[in-house]
């Protein structure tokens, strides 16, 4: 489904990704781990679209398709789905229509048919209980004057309309408290089938108690430098990253 | 201040407004020898000694009337019936034909309009006609709220008193239904000079909607220059909406001087889309306690259009509050100008004034002055202002674009949202819904779709 080659990637002069392998066939979960300032969500940013970063070199075919060559709203259209670590408060759209206008765009990109208002309310009332979202929250501005958890569940809402293939869920779980945790993870894993796959990426282990990944990588300075399962997780948050940092200095990279 | 600039040479359009006086005098059988024809005969003295304002008078700074002051217009007096098409295409608005006026070159049309109001609560003429009808309470009310003597656009547009809107809310009287009157400029024969001149009284404890819009036809040059004189009495309630669309050829300057008096309420709400220069001077003296007055504008301009938004809050008594919010939208070469001035006088204490302006740049070429002037004598208020200006944030437009909306319905998107909370202050569901309309359609042209 999504493989990254070599991915080199940088923002003004700094460069952050520094060579980025990764496959993520449908079925799998992902995680992505390593400490702050490790190029985590410049990754999910970039596969995202977003324009703050240059790409210097590799590529990153998704769906057989060249994924850097497509705008943002392209990406999703293919199926590609990022919950944001910080979702955009945006005054004066409301959640509804925000969520229609987006569902439809979709809709139209993949060729099908989209869905007048009432049709899309009775789909929304269903895809509601999914992530347990207040109905209040659907008839206010998009995420303003939301709680951080709110904002989250949000976003795995959106991601439950907009029936992504690949979902990128970026430091989805910090900030959250259990219960909200909990709600967040039982939507993603709801929504879990044979056809999509998901990356998590995290800086806590926390959220793979919930969210069980089939593969777990972690990223230093914009490389992996570290592939396992999921007990890999289970030693860096017993361990911490210290021992990462001192096998790749002792490796010399 | 307008500084009287004798010496200068007159400019084509004074020449020629000079000129079409006497011709004017001829129209007004037998009633150049009423008081009001004085007025007329001093205010063309003025003007003539004044001239018109350049970019040296420091309120006009920003706005450059050099080349329409080098043109030269006809004043119109006379009623040109537009086509059953013309009225057709650019005179609807649903919902609001019950009491409409029509006015086509600033002269009232009596074929168009329909006033379907009680008149025990209300009175609503041609001006001219109230003249002869009402002398006694125009003699009262006309001329004077707007009677600042260094003025040339005032000066000129008295010196032509005749035709216009004459409204008298009586008191307690509540007018449920809006009137809406529409003015259309029509320049397809010739470049015209448009004045029309509106009293509108509100008497104690009555209210009163007004909208007004303005459309145009035809490629040559027009220019509206409009005063409009607002009395709003103790406890009376006054929701003003003034609508401009023009073409790219037909100016428009506003002159709009309110005085509220104890426990009153004035809203204005100001929409500009279109034309060539917009100049829009909104004055409320705030003469009483416990007044509300809201100011609310939006414009979004393209091509070269050019849109300036003076107003004037100007508190003079004590407890009352006044409220500003205007946003712009600006695309293509598109300039804005902003000045907004809050004056609290030494006796209104416990004031409370709040201004904001909000400015979008679509374009690099386009561009926007704003100056919010506080003037504060008394010593216990709150007020405070803000201004910014930018370009559309990056960063919500690629949330949307990461859901699969294309970038330019997001951007319209996010324009909407932007102007929404000037929109959400629209008070009369069709209006809202026209507008809203009209604006949404704006925005998706002009963010490229």
């Amino acid at each position: 489904m999504l493989q990254i080659n070599n991915l080199y990637a940088r923002i003004g002069e700094k460069q952050i990704l520094n060579g980025i392998n990764l496959e993520v066939n449908a079925g799998e979960v992902h995680a992505i781990m390593g400490p702050n300032g490790s190029g985590k969500s410049t990754l999910a940013a970039v596969l995202a679209g977003r324009a703050d970063y240059e790409i210097t070199s590799g590529s990153v075919n998704f769906m057989g398709k060249d994924l850097l060559e497509l705008a943002p709203e392209e990406r999703a259209g293919e199926g590609l789905f990022l919950a944001f670590q910080y979702p955009i408060e945006i005054p004066g759209v409301s959640n509804t229509n925000f969520l229609r206008t987006a569902y439809n765009a979709i809709r139209k990109y993949r060729g099908l048919e989209t869905l007048d208002a009432a049709k899309f309310l009775k789909l929304m009332r269903e895809k509601m209980k999914l992530v347990n979202i207040d109905q209040a929250l659907l008839s206010r501005s998009l995420n303003e004057g939301f709680s951080g958890g709110e904002k989250k569940r949000n976003e795995i809402f959106q991601m439950a309309l907009l029936e992504p293939k690949l979902s990128i869920l970026d430091e989805t779980d910090s900030g959250l408290d259990i219960d909200a945790l909990r709600i967040v993870s039982q939507g993603v894993n709801a929504l879990k089938t044979k056809e999509t796959a998901t990356i998590v990426v995290t800086h806590y282990q926390r959220l793979l108690d919930y969210i069980i990944p089939d593969h777990v990588h972690v990223l230093y300075k914009g490389r992996i430098v570290k592939s396992g399962g999921k007990e890999l997780a289970l030693e860096l948050e017993e361990k911490g990253y210290d021992w990462i940092k001192e096998e790749v200095a002792a490796v010399g990279v | 201040m307008a500084i009287a600039n004798k010496n200068t040479e007159q400019t084509a359009l004074l020449k020629a407004v000079l000129q079409q006086f006497t011709t004017f005098e001829a129209t007004l059988n037998g009633q150049a020898q009423l008081p009001l024809h004085t007025l007329r005969k001093q205010a063309l003295k003025r003007l003539e000694q004044l001239g018109f304002p350049t970019i040296k008078h420091e309120e006009w700074k920003y706005t450059n009337l050099k080349n329409l002051v080098n043109k030269e217009l006809l004043v119109q007096d006379e009623l040109v019936q537009p086509s059953e098409e013309t009225a057709k295409k650019l005179l609807q608005l649903t919902d609001l034909q019950d009491n409409l006026l029509v006015f086509v070159n600033g002269v009232l049309d009596k074929k168009l309009s329909k006033i379907s109001l009680d008149s025990s609560q209300i009175i609503v003429e041609n001006l001219a006609d109230a003249c002869k009808k009402y002398p006694e309470l125009v003699e009262k009310y006309l001329a004077k709220l707007a009677t600042d003597e260094n003025n040339a656009l005032l000066a000129m547009n008295t010196a032509f008193i005749k035709q216009g809107v004459f409204i008298y809310v009586k008191a307690k009287a509540v007018i449920e239904q809006p009137i809406f009157i529409q003015y259309l400029t029509d320049t397809t024969t010739n470049s015209v000079l448009v004045q029309p001149r509106h009293l509108i009284v509100l008497e104690r404890s009555s209210q009163l909607t007004l909208v007004e819009k303005y459309r145009s036809i035809g490629n040559g040059l027009g220019l509206n220059n409009a005063v409009t004189e607002i009395y709003v009495s103790p406890n009376a309630t006054f929701d003003h909406y003034k609508l401009q669309n023009d073409t790219a050829t037909v100016s428009h300057i506003g002159m709009t001087e309110v005085h509220q008096q104890k426990d009153s309420r004035y809203h204005n709400t100001t929409v500009t889309l279109n034309g060539d220069l917009v100049r829009n001077n909104l004055h409320i003296a705030i003469d009483g306690e416990n007044c509300e007055s809201y100011m609310n504008g939006l414009y979004a301009p393209t091509g070269s259009t050019h849109i300036d938004n003076h107003t004037l809050a100007d508190h003079r008594k004590p407890h009352s509050y006044s409220n500003e919010l205007y946003k712009g939208i600006l695309d293509g070469k598109s300039t804005g100008v902003f000045n907004g001035k809050i004056y609290v006088q030494q006796a209104a204490q416990k004031t409370n004034a709040f201004q904001s302006n909000r400015n979008i740049l679509l374009s690099p070429t386009a561009s926007v002055n704003t100056k919010p002037q506080l003037e504060i004598w008394a010593d216990d208020v709150k007020c405070s202002h803000g201004c910014t200006t930018g370009a559309l944030d990056e960063e919500p437009l690629f949330y949307l674009r990461s859901r699969g909306i294309p970038a330019s319905e997001a951007r319209a998107l996010l324009l909407f949202a932007f102007a929404e909370d000037v929109l959400q202050r629209i008070k009369v569901p069709s209006l809202r819904a026209y507008v809203e309309d009209v604006i949404g359609r704006r925005l998706n042209v002009m963010s490229g779709e």
